[in-house]
C-alpha cells in the first residue's frame, strides 16, 4: 500500500539523470532513455535551438512582430512531443512553438501568430496540437475537455498541456487541474518553470515548496524535473503519458529551467534581474550537457553531428525563406470565419470594406 | 398533432432529452444538473434516462464548465452546459469572449465549437442578490457568438432544439420568470429558425421590440392598448445575434412608430443597439423617436424593490403615448 504522500508528493529533489557535467545518474524511480531516444532528442535540440535564434533574428529584421523564445528551454519543449504518440493532443502556449515544430507542424505555419497574418495559421487536427493560447492557463481546461471525450468515447489519447510558472496562479490551472482529477481525464499538466512571468520572479508568483506540489490540492500526483536534462525529462514526462493512457488519471509534471533571455524582443530583462543570476544558467545548457553526456558514451559521430546540423539548417532556411516575403494576406479574411454561415451584417460589413478599398485603387 | 399543456421548463427538458436521443455526442452537464435535475428541473430524469457519461455534475467553477466544453466540442462532442444563474456565469466570461467566440475566426474555420451554453437570466422572480441579471449584451457584444433567447413554450423546445444542431456556439438565455409559464404548444411544429424575428402582433400604429422576459409585458400592453383604440404590432426578437433587421425594420416602416421593450438596463445594451439600428435604417419612416422602456442603470434590486425596475404594462404605455401622435 503506497501512502496518500508517497503517491502525490513529488521527489525531494527534481529528478535528474545526466546532470550538468554530463554525468549519468542513477535514480531509483526512473531509467535512463535509450540510446535512440537521446541521439533523436540531441537532433531535435539542435534544431530546435536554431529555431528560436532563427527566429529571435527574423524578429530583429522586421519579419516577426515578436517571438517569446524558448532558448535554454528546448529540453522541455521537445520532451513534451518526444513521448507522445500520433493520436494524442498537444496544448500549447506562445512560447511554444519549438514544441508546435517538434510535433511536425510547418514551421511558418507555427509562427503565423506571431508573423501578425492570422491568429492561428496551423490546422490544428493535422498534427493534433490546439491552437496556441495567449490567455495564460486557459487552454488547460479545453485540454481536459479533449481528453473527457477521448475517453467517452473509448479512445486511449493522452494530451500534454502546457503551461509557464506564472500560469499556475490563475484560476484556470486550479479549475482544469481539479477538473481533470474528477473527471479522471488523461492530461498531464507539465508546468515549464522559467522562473519568470515576464519580470515578476517565481517567489512573488507562489509560495508553494515547488510548483510540482500543488498537484496534492487536487488528488493529482506531482513529480519535478531538471527542465534542463533531456533524459530526465523523457524519463519523467514518459512515466506521465504511460500512468495517464493506463487510467490512472491526470498527472502534473513541473520542469525547473530558466529564461535565459528576455520575455520577448520587445522586454528589457536587466530593469528586473542582474546578469550574475543568468551566468550560472548557461552552464547548465540542455544541448551542452547532452553533448558532453553523448561524447562519453562515444555515441556522437559524424553522422549523427551531420544529420543533425542537416536539419537545423533545413528548418533555419525554412524560416527565412518562408518570412523574407511579405505575407499575402486578404481583407476579405476578416469577416469569413466567425460563423459558419454568415450573417446579413457582415455581409454588409464585408461589401463596406470591399467598397472602401475599391475607393482606394480607383 | 398533438397539442399538450406545458411550462417552458418542460419544453427545455423535453428538447434536452429529444436531442439526446437524436444525437449520441449531445453531452449536458453543469452545477446540480445531475441527481437533482437542476435548480430549475431542467435536466430533470436526463441522468437517470441517460446515464452519467451523458448528463453528470461537475465541480463548481463555471470557466472550468466552459473550457472543459470547448475541448469537447473540438473533440467530437455537442456539449450543452448550463450556468447555474445569469450572474453566476461571469467567471466564465473569459472563456466565453477568448475562447468560445474566437476559435472559429481564429482557426480559419477548422475547429468549430458546435456547443450551448445556457443561462437562466433576469428577474421577476423574487430572487436574492446575483440572481436575476440580464447579461444578453455582454454576449451579444462579443463577435462570434449567437444569442438567443426564447420568450415562448414553442420556441423555449423549438430553439433549443436549433441551438443544439447549430454548427456554431450558442448562448441560450432562458427567461426564468417564464419557466413555469404554461402553453397549449405542439412540439413537434417546426418554427423558425436562428435569426429570425417574430411577429407575434400585428397592429398598424405602432411597433414594440421585444424579446425573452420582456416580450409578455409587451404583448399584455399591445391588449390593452387595443382596448383603448391603439393597435400595436409585436416582434419577438427570439434570435438577438444574428439580429433579424429585416423583420424589425419592416414592422416599424409599416407602424411609423416604436417602442423597444427590454429587461436589461438601457445604457450600452441590445435596446440601445435596436434604436440605433432601427433610427439608422427607416428614419424616413419614423413620425417619432424610438423610445424605449428598459430597466434603471442600476444594479438588480433586491427583491423587495425589483418591481421598479422590471418593465411594466403601464410605462410602455406611457412610452407608446409619447410617441409624438400629434404636432405641439
Amino acid at each position: 500500500m503506497t501512502t496518500v504522500e508517497e503517491r502525490l508528493l513529488p521527489s525531494a529533489e527534481p529528478v535528474c539523470l545526466i546532470d550538468q557535467n554530463g554525468l549519468p545518474h542513477e535514480h531509483p524511480s526512473y531509467e535512463l532513455p535509450t540510446k535512440a531516444a537521446l541521439l533523436d532528442g540531441y537532433t531535435e535540440l539542435i534544431r530546435g535551438r536554431r529555431f528560436n535564434d532563427q527566429a529571435s533574428a527574423l524578429v530583429r529584421q522586421g519579419r516577426l512582430a515578436v517571438y517569446p523564445s524558448s532558448h535554454g528551454q528546448e529540453a522541455c519543449q521537445v520532451a513534451a512531443t518526444m513521448v507522445l504518440k500520433e493520436g494524442d493532443w498537444l496544448f500549447p502556449t506562445y512560447r511554444d512553438s519549438v514544441s508546435i515544430v517538434s510535433r511536425g507542424v510547418d514551421p511558418i505555419e507555427t509562427l503565423t501568430l506571431l508573423r501578425g497574418d492570422w491568429h492561428s495559421g496551423y490546422d490544428p487536427y493535422a498534427h493534433k496540437v490546439a491552437p496556441q493560447s495567449t490567455p495564460l492557463a486557459t487552454q488547460l481546461p479545453h485540454a481536459v475537455g479533449v481528453a473527457h471525450a477521448a475517453r467517452l468515447k473509448g479512445e486511449d489519447t493522452v494530451v500534454m498541456a502546457l503551461v509557464g510558472d506564472g500560469g499556475t496562479s490563475e484560476g484556470d490551472f486550479h479549475e482544469a487541474l481539479n477538473f481533470a482529477a474528477v473527471f479522471h481525464a488523461p492530461v498531464v499538466f507539465f508546468i515549464q518553470n522559467n522562473e519568470y512571468a515576464i519580470s515578476v520572479p517565481l517567489a512573488k508568483q507562489s509560495a508553494a515548496p515547488s510548483l510540482a506540489h500543488k498537484g496534492v490540492g487536487y488528488g493529482v500526483p506531482g513529480e519535478r524535473a531538471d527542465g534542463n536534462d533531456l533524459a530526465g525529462l523523457l524519463a519523467v514526462l514518459g512515466q506521465a503519458v504511460e500512468k495517464a493512457r493506463a487510467g490512472e488519471g491526470p498527472q502534473l509534471v513541473e520542469a525547473h529551467t530558466y529564461r535565459v533571455q528576455a520575455h520577448t524582443n520587445a522586454d528589457d530583462a536587466t530593469r528586473y534581474r542582474q546578469d550574475d543570476e543568468v551566468t550560472p544558467w548557461l552552464d547548465r545548457d540542455p544541448i551542452q550537457r547532452l553533448t558532453t553526456y553523448l561524447e562519453q558514451q562515444d555515441w556522437l559521430d559524424d553522422d549523427v553531428r551531420r544529420q543533425a546540423e542537416a536539419k537545423a539548417a533545413e528548418v533555419a532556411t525554412q524560416l527565412r525563406d518562408g518570412l523574407m516575403p511579405e505575407p499575402e494576406v486578404d481583407p476579405a479574411d476578416l469577416f469569413k470565419y466567425l460563423y459558419a454561415e454568415e450573417t446579413q451584417q457582415l455581409r454588409e460589413q464585408a461589401a463596406f470594406l470591399r467598397d472602401e478599398l475599391a475607393r482606394e485603387e480607383a | 398533432m398533438t397539442h399538450t399543456k406545458i411550462s417552458m421548463a418542460q419544453a427545455l427538458n423535453q428538447a434536452l432529452r429529444d436531442a439526446m436521443h437524436a444525437d449520441d455526442t449531445v453531452v449536458m452537464f453543469g452545477e446540480d444538473v445531475g441527481a437533482l435535475g437542476g435548480v430549475f428541473r431542467i435536466t430533470d430524469g436526463l441522468t437517470a434516462e441517460f446515464g452519467e457519461n451523458r448528463c453528470f455534475d461537475t465541480p463548481l467553477a463555471e470557466a472550468g464548465i466552459v473550457g472543459m466544453a470547448v475541448g469537447m466540442a473540438m473533440n467530437g462532442m455537442r456539449p450543452v452546459v448550463e450556468m447555474q444563474f445569469d450572474a453566476f456565469g461571469y467567471p466564465a466570461f473569459e472563456q466565453v469572449v477568448s475562447h468560445v467566440a474566437k476559435m472559429r475566426n481564429r482557426t480559419r474555420g477548422r475547429v468549430q465549437l458546435p456547443m450551448v451554453i445556457r443561462i437562466p437570466y433576469g428577474g421577476g422572480i423574487g430572487g436574492v442578490e446575483h440572481h436575476s441579471d440580464s447579461s444578453e449584451s455582454y454576449f451579444a457584444h462579443t463577435p462570434g457568438l449567437t444569442v438567443v433567447t426564447p420568450a415562448t413554450v414553442a420556441d423555449a423546445y423549438g430553439l433549443l432544439r436549433k441551438a443544439i444542431e447549430f454548427p456554431d456556439p450558442v448562448v441560450f438565455m432562458e427567461p426564468k420568470k417564464l419557466y413555469w409559464a404554461k402553453e397549449e404548444v405542439d412540439l413537434t411544429e417546426d418554427q423558425p429558425g436562428i435569426g429570425t424575428a417574430v411577429v407575434r402582433r400585428e397592429g398598424a400604429d405602432a411597433t414594440l421590440i421585444a424579446y425573452g422576459p420582456a416580450l409578455p409585458v409587451a404583448l399584455e400592453a399591445a391588449e390593452v392598448a387595443a382596448a383603448e383604440g391603439r393597435q400595436l404590432t409585436v416582434v419577438d426578437l427570439r434570435s438577438v445575434v444574428p439580429f433579424d433587421d429585416e423583420t424589425v425594420c419592416a414592422a416599424v416602416r409599416r407602424t411609423g412608430r416604436a417602442v423597444v421593450v427590454a429587461e436589461a438596463s438601457g445604457f450600452a445594451s441590445v435596446s440601445s443597439e435596436i434604436v440605433a439600428r432601427v433610427t439608422e435604417k427607416c428614419f424616413h419612416s419614423l413620425a417619432a423617436p424610438v423610445r424605449r422602456v428598459t430597466a434603471f442603470d442600476i444594479p438588480f434590486p433586491p427583491p423587495k424593490l425589483e418591481k421598479y425596475q422590471l418593465p411594466s404594462v403601464d410605462r410602455i404605455l406611457d412610452a407608446v403615448d409619447d410617441l409624438q401622435w400629434e404636432d405641439s
